[in-house]
């Protein structure tokens, strides 16, 4: 008997841990032999806490949005009893959300203890390295990477053996291997369940690299606001090299040494981009700079450097072993493979799931994600982050990959895919994402720098009901400098979210600007706040609530709002139990 | 610089704490002679203070022969870092889009009342410090706050009031104790 209970961060959020420690003392007081492990993110977060009971002959059951109180019941029905505890077990349908995917870097999060190199072995790890340094030369790596068309997931989507062939034809005795996992994208997750759910792949994808390459250290930059991703990055890192997958004369074949550290960055979303990491490597400020040269060429040190994301250095290992023609048949003619995408925002069925590329978006929202949140209508869905854009609900069924997205005005990004309903205002969504980047510009170029600035002012004015003719044509006119005149990927891309919403939602931000109104009723200075009659029962509720004393009216008389000295702040609709105060 | 006549403990201005210098001679020595491991010393003694105070900055400079006005820099560009001392709870507010979409600014409205201070302050009986960050990565359970090292999910404004106010409680029965 086998109890696994997935403690990914969601799912310690979610109170992993507590149930963890349920479990423990449970299997002591009811003396019930059974082996408890961990493992990382099955991708589910919506039914977290999940845990497994694996029985002798393999049979597994699956219980969901477990808590500490309900334990004991499991324990007793499942372990003693031997029987399903229907209640608390995944429905068919959550259960089917599995089955529509195909699981390429995600092939072993939430199925082994990422704890344990042993169980990743098991699973054929660490079979492709030595296969590709006992079997292989180089240029057979990066042709059979080639042949699969794996392309970067960190968002730019540029070809990885290109990368990896110009970083191994640059001279250089010494060379490095970095693997960017500076996942700053509000609202995508992917980098960090695959660092969380299954370490040693990409240990194993950067020796790979690293042999193909000719570079003998690697060093993963990851974000310290993942700090259990760090904990377990170390703990693998120390068993590879215990096992002898990391140091020197690998697989005693004298030909490949390979070392490999962390560093934990400070937070920085610039850093992202590839010179400002290497810059950041340095102890330096994350500041981009011009290329070329091109890290293959003059990177970390000045040295010939290759820097891949998290999710592409976990596809190595499986192309090495599966070939790159399986990978290659799946996805699209210019996309090939699968990609991870973190489904979130007004969805019912968040989580993490990976698709063959080229599916529709329509079948990853509503037959994956479950549909919209309290069945509310799909307004659009927002793809690539801060760099990224709106994708409408007259596209819902674009294709999943690289070109159709990019055609749309988002981008496939990192795989941050938010979900917005009626209630979203595409306006505050604009500037949401200006206020972001415009944080995080490094201020290096005047445009990125100050551009920014001022689109989010005049973003904060028309949310503010102050919007003017002429707003929209000058967003447009400043996007397209800022994209015009600055260096790095981060100013590039920054106006993205606005020019993206005015193309599809301009109707939207001439609402705000000319009526004044916002039609997602979101933006609160917009709003008018009054008492319907026919609903109200004077109960006095929300006249106590009202923080400037706008609403008057006698006990079971209806109720009337003052509408100078209302502050918009929404405390009375929140207390109002009949439904009484109505919002336009 | 040495505004304590040179001695190894510098009293701190405000609360009459001393910085106790000596504890970041392990991490100087750990990196020396480590080309760029600036951030990375940065961090351990933010590790041991909880801040950079301005006394370390420029021990750190002294030992490292790297410029002031360079640690300075690099210290100010990362949002890790902080100059300030912070309270004894350390509130991260998630405002990743998730978060934003699923009303994270009616959470920090509320948190704000609460506490009666700013994003990015500390109350004034140093039992808390708020601070927004961009992504913590729990979108699903959104919109998400992290005290110390608890995550707290799918808040709406009036649970998360009472989240602080239990840890206020929480403080008093210690005190009391």
């Amino acid at each position: 008997m086998k109890i696994v209970v997935g403690q990914g961060s969601c799912g310690i959020a979610a109170g992993a841990n507590k149930v963890y420690a349920a479990i423990e003392k449970a299997l002591q007081s009811k003396n019930v032999e059974a082996e408890l492990a961990s493992t990382g993110c099955i991708g589910m977060c919506y039914l977290e806490p999940i845990i497994e009971i694996i029985d002798n002959e393999g049979k597994k059951e699956t219980y969901v949005q477990v808590n500490p109180d309900i334990v004991d019941e499991i324990i007793e029905t499942s372990l003693i009893k031997k029987e399903q505890h229907e209640k608390f077990s995944i429905s068919q349908e959550d259960a089917n959300i599995l089955e529509k995917q195909e699981r390429v870097a995600l092939r072993n999060c939430g199925m082994i203890n990422p704890e344990s190199i042993d169980e990743y072995i098991a699973r054929g790890g660490y079979e492709a390295i030595e296969k590709a340094i006992k079997s292989k030369t180089p240029d057979e790596i990066i042709e059979e990477i080639k042949i699969s068309g794996l392309r970067g997931r960190g968002g730019a989507g540029f070809p990885t053996w290109f990368k990896w062939n110009a970083a191994k034809q640059s001279v250089g005795n010494q060379k490095y291997i970095i693997c960017n996992a500076d996942e700053g994208d509000p609202g995508a997750f992917m980098d960090r369940s695959i660092l969380e759910g299954d370490p040693h792949s990409i240990i194993e994808g950067m020796l790979i690299g690293g042999y193909a390459m000719g570079a003998t250290e690697g060093i993963i930059y990851v974000r310290a606001e993942y700090p259990l991703a760090i904990v377990r990055l170390k703990i693998a890192i120390e068993e590879a090299r215990k096992k002898g997958y990391l140091g020197k004369n690998l697989f005693n074949e004298n030909r490949f040494d390979f070392e490999m550290r962390i560093k934990a960055g400070a937070g920085a979303f610039v850093c992202g981009e590839e010179t400002a990491l290497i810059a950041s490597l340095e102890g330096e400020r994350g500041m981009p700079r011009l290329k070329p040269p091109f890290p293959a060429q003059k990177g970390y040190w000045q040295l010939p450097s290759n820097i891949n994301n998290v999710e592409t250095l976990a596809n190595v290992p499986w192309i090495l072993q599966n070939g790159g023609v399986a990978f290659a048949a799946m996805g699209t003619e210019k996309s090939k493979g699968t990609k991870v995408f973190a489904l979130t925002g007004k969805i019912k069925k968040g989580g993490l799931v990976e698709v063959p590329m080229g599916i529709p978006l329509k079948e990853i929202i509503y037959e994956i994600g479950g549909g919209i949140m309290n069945d509310k209508s799909f307004k659009a869905v927002q793809m690539g982050g801060p760099s990224g854009g709106c994708i409408p609900h007259h596209l819902i069924e674009t294709s999943v990959d690289y070109e159709s997205i990019t055609k749309t005005g988002a981008i496939m990004g990192s795989g941050g895919m938010v979900v917005m309903d009626e209630t979203t205002c595409m306006v505050d969504m604009a500037r949401f994402f200006l206020d972001f980047t415009r944080k995080e510009s490094c201020g290096k170029c005047i445009h990125c720098r100050i551009g920014t600035n001022r689109m989010l002012e005049i973003l904060t004015r028309i949310t503010e009901g102050e919007g003017k003719d002429g707003d929209i044509e000058l967003l447009e006119e400043l996007g397209t400098k800022i994209k015009e005149g600055s260096l790095c990927g981060l100013g590039q891309t920054a106006p993205n979210p606005v020019l993206s919403t005015i193309r599809y939602f301009r109707d939207e931000y001439e609402k705000h600007i000319y009526d004044k109104k916002c039609p997602a009723k979101q933006c609160s200075n917009l709003l008018t706040y009054s008492i319907n009659s026919e609903n109200c029962i004077g109960c006095t509720l929300c006249a106590k609530k009202c923080p400037t004393n706008a609403i008057s009216g006698e006990r079971k008389q209806v109720h009337d709002i003052q509408q100078d000295l209302c502050i918009k702040c929404g405390k009375c609709k929140e207390v109002c139990k009949f439904n009484a105060v109505e919002v336009q | 610089m040495s505004c304590c006549g040179g001695k190894k403990e510098v009293l701190f201005e405000k609360e009459d704490m001393c910085i106790d210098l000596a504890q970041l001679k392990p991490v100087l020595k750990k990196y020396a002679g480590k080309e760029g491991s600036l951030i990375s010393i940065l961090q351990e003694v933010q590790e041991i203070y909880n801040y950079l105070p301005l006394e370390a900055l420029y021990y750190i400079a002294e030992e490292t022969g790297i410029n002031p006005t360079k640690i300075h820099g690099v210290a100010t560009f990362y949002t890790q870092f902080r100059l300030k001392p912070i309270g004894k709870n350390l509130i991260m507010l998630c405002q990743g889009t998730a978060c934003h979409v699923n009303g994270s600014k009616l959470i920090e409205e509320a948190l704000c009342d609460e506490l009666s201070i700013k994003e990015g302050e500390t109350t004034e009986d140093n039992l808390f410090t708020l601070s927004n960050v961009a992504c913590l990565g729990c979108c699903s359970l959104s919109p998400v706050m992290m005290i110390n090292d608890e995550t707290y999910g799918k808040l709406t404004p009036d649970e998360a009031r009472k989240i602080v106010r239990d840890i206020i409680e929480e403080e008093k029965v210690k005190k009391g104790a």
